[in-house]
């Protein structure tokens, strides 16, 4: 049985039981951070190792938390963790920290995190969390990277600050790209995720509401 | 053989299910809705208005109010590039000029939005709704006549597809899709939609880049009477609150003539398409807030200036009567005009970097119009159930 449900343990997340775009979790992150591609892809990487880490270690532990104080522990464990990642990204990518803000942070309160933990790792093996811890946040980080990327080609004209339509539409001789602010724009951001939610309900029938 | 007979036996069958073109039966039926008589109007029996107005002819009428602002806003754009250039060609120069300048707009308007509209329509094989047959008129009508057509193209198209379609299309929208249009513009370009370079055309009419042997002035920047209160340099004395009431002033191209407004507003009002109620609470409840403002505050506009400038009066008049966005309820129309009147004002004279309050106060009235409407309704069932109770 555990070997059935590897795959979908680990594929789900990604696409047909996403956790932002069918869960509709970890929406505030997912507008706040996703102006630059750069700061979204940091921020994805980020929670996808906070969440496999705390998923296998509360996983590890899960025979020995006293029900009545689990919330709590699973707060420690997740915190340390935040913090780990928070001192890392501040030692070698300072600037993306910086344009992260409190968002890694926040990561802690980040609802994805304590639904895994609450739904999967306190009832299963270490291996299988990891893969759900894996499968949850790359599935995160993907729908992040999908919505960055929209929102700064249209908002700034660059992919990961590199300049991409201007310079492509000044070659045919066009007066420029002139940037849509609208997509810097949180507004802009749900938006997209709308659209996203809006082609995976069409592509599956059965994810659409009665 | 006669024409209509020819059309109902001949061409008809063709678009009908099972004929040639059965895919394309929502653009034939708008167009045949458009130029005759609809087919099927109520039973002519039993208690029922029997006649042909259907929305089609309603959003004619509201058409028919908009044409007055509409020409004294071209010859407006004309004689605003006039002034720059410090010549003087004529009112009809001055008219041609500005036809010139409008027209591209209103094509690619309803280009776009139309060509969206029955792209939708076909796809769900309903009719084509009539909605954007106003709206069409009105996105030209209330952007900077510098504008650049391709982001009037862009604004349609977004506000078609995600503040009407998304949401089951005409008659089912929250938002006004005009000044959803509007305010896209103005957050996605804002360098484009305020300042003091966009409100006065100064290249030729057609484009933005001077033509050889065309006079055209480059770099014109003027403040508009708006603009002027946004930063606190505006004095009521300078600013003829006649040039604003008959609109020879710097603005949109379309709200700048409050007069060519009103007399739009009196043929909506005598044809009853829109609610005076909304109309009159709207002009008090801005009136209201002006005197407030007026008496505090030395250099204020007064309370003709204040109505008269900007998009006061079109808001008013043209987009907050809009009957799918407000208020249904006759008390709670009182309430929405009132709200939107007040918040105009306000965000007019305290927020800068919003130099035109209008739009943003009917949008946020529209998004409050469905919670007032609520309440108004609620309170009257209490009132009663009181009343039986007793």
């Amino acid at each position: 049985m555990a070997n059935e449900k590897k795959p979908g343990v680990f594929t789900g997340p990604l696409w047909t039981n996403n956790p932002v775009v069918v869960q509709v979790l970890g929406i505030c992150s997912a507008l706040a951070v996703t102006t630059q591609m750069k700061p979204a892809l940091v921020m994805g990487i980020s929670l996808t190792c906070v969440l496999a880490f705390a998923n296998v270690i509360i996983s590890v532990l899960r025979n020995t938390i006293p029900n009545r104080i689990r919330i709590i522990v699973q707060l420690v464990v997740v915190a340390a963790l935040v913090i780990l990642v928070n001192q890392i990204l501040k030692a070698y990518v300072y600037d993306v920290s910086k344009a992260l803000s409190v968002y890694v942070g926040l990561i802690i309160t980040n609802c994805i995190l304590m639904g895994r933990l609450e739904a999967f790792a306190l009832g299963n093996k270490p291996f299988p969390a990891l893969l759900d811890g894996l499968g949850n946040g790359i599935g995160y980080a993907l729908i992040l990277f999908i919505t960055a990327t929209l929102r700064e080609l249209f908002g700034s004209g660059t992919l990961f600050g590199y300049d991409v339509l201007a310079r492509f539409v000044n070659e045919a001789g066009y007066d420029g790209y002139q940037n849509c602010g609208f997509f810097t724009m949180p507004a802009a951001a749900l938006i997209i995720l709308g659209c996203i939610i809006w082609y995976q309900r069409a592509k599956n029938p059965d994810l659409q509401d009665k | 053989m006669k024409l209509n007979d020819y059309i109902n036996e001949k061409i008809d069958p063709l678009f009908q299910k099972g004929g040639k073109y059965e895919k394309l039966w929502s653009i034939y039926d708008s167009f045949h809705t458009f130029l005759f008589v609809p087919r099927h109007t109520a039973a002519r029996k039993g208690v029922q208005v029997h006649d042909s107005v259907d929305s089609k002819r309603v959003i004619m009428m509201v058409i028919l109010a908009l044409v007055p602002a509409a020409l004294v806003g071209m010859w407006n754009v004309g004689y605003q590039h006039d002034l720059a250039l410090g010549i003087n060609d004529g009112w009809f120069m001055q008219f041609l000029y500005g036809l010139v300048a409008f027209l591209p707009k209103v094509v690619v308007s309803y280009a776009v939005g139309l060509g969206i509209e029955m792209a939708v329509a076909c796809m769900k094989r309903e009719e084509v709704a009539e909605g954007f047959l106003a709206t069409g008129l009105l996105i030209p009508m209330i952007v900077p006549v510098n504008t650049p057509l391709w982001m009037i193209a862009v604004a349609t198209a977004f506000s078609v597809i995600f503040a009407k379609e998304i949401f089951g299309g005409t008659g089912m929208n929250i938002f006004n899709p005009a000044l959803i249009t509007r305010a896209f513009l103005f957050f996605a370009y804002p360098k484009a939609m305020s300042g003091d370079e966009v409100f006065v055309r100064t290249g030729s009419a057609l484009c933005n880049s001077p033509i050889e042997g065309t006079a055209v002035v480059d770099g014109f920047s003027g403040a508009t009477p708006l603009a002027a209160v946004a930063d606190g340099t505006f004095d009521p004395v300078t600013y003829s609150t006649m040039d604003a009431f008959l609109g020879c002033i710097p603005g949109s191209i379309a709200e700048t003539s409050t007069l060519a407004i009103l007399l739009g507003a009196c043929l909506l009002l005598v044809t009853r398409v829109a609610s005076w109620r909304i109309m009159c609470s709207v002009f008090v409840g801005g009136a209201l807030m002006s005197a407030i403002i007026a008496a505090f505050s030395e250099n204020a506009p007064t309370v003709a200036q204040q109505l008269c400038l900007g998009g006061f009066a079109f808001a008013a008049v043209f987009m907050a009567t809009d009957p799918v966005t407000g208020c249904r309820t006759n008390t709670g129309k009182y309430i929405y005009g009132l709200f939107i009147g007040v918040m105009a004002i306000l965000i007019r004279m305290f927020n800068t970097g919003y130099p035109e309050g209008a739009m943003m106060a009917v949008l946020l009235g529209n998004a409050c119009a469905p919670l007032i409407d609520y309440c108004v309704v609620n309170s009257n069932i209490s009132k009663r159930a009181k009343r039986v109770n007793a």
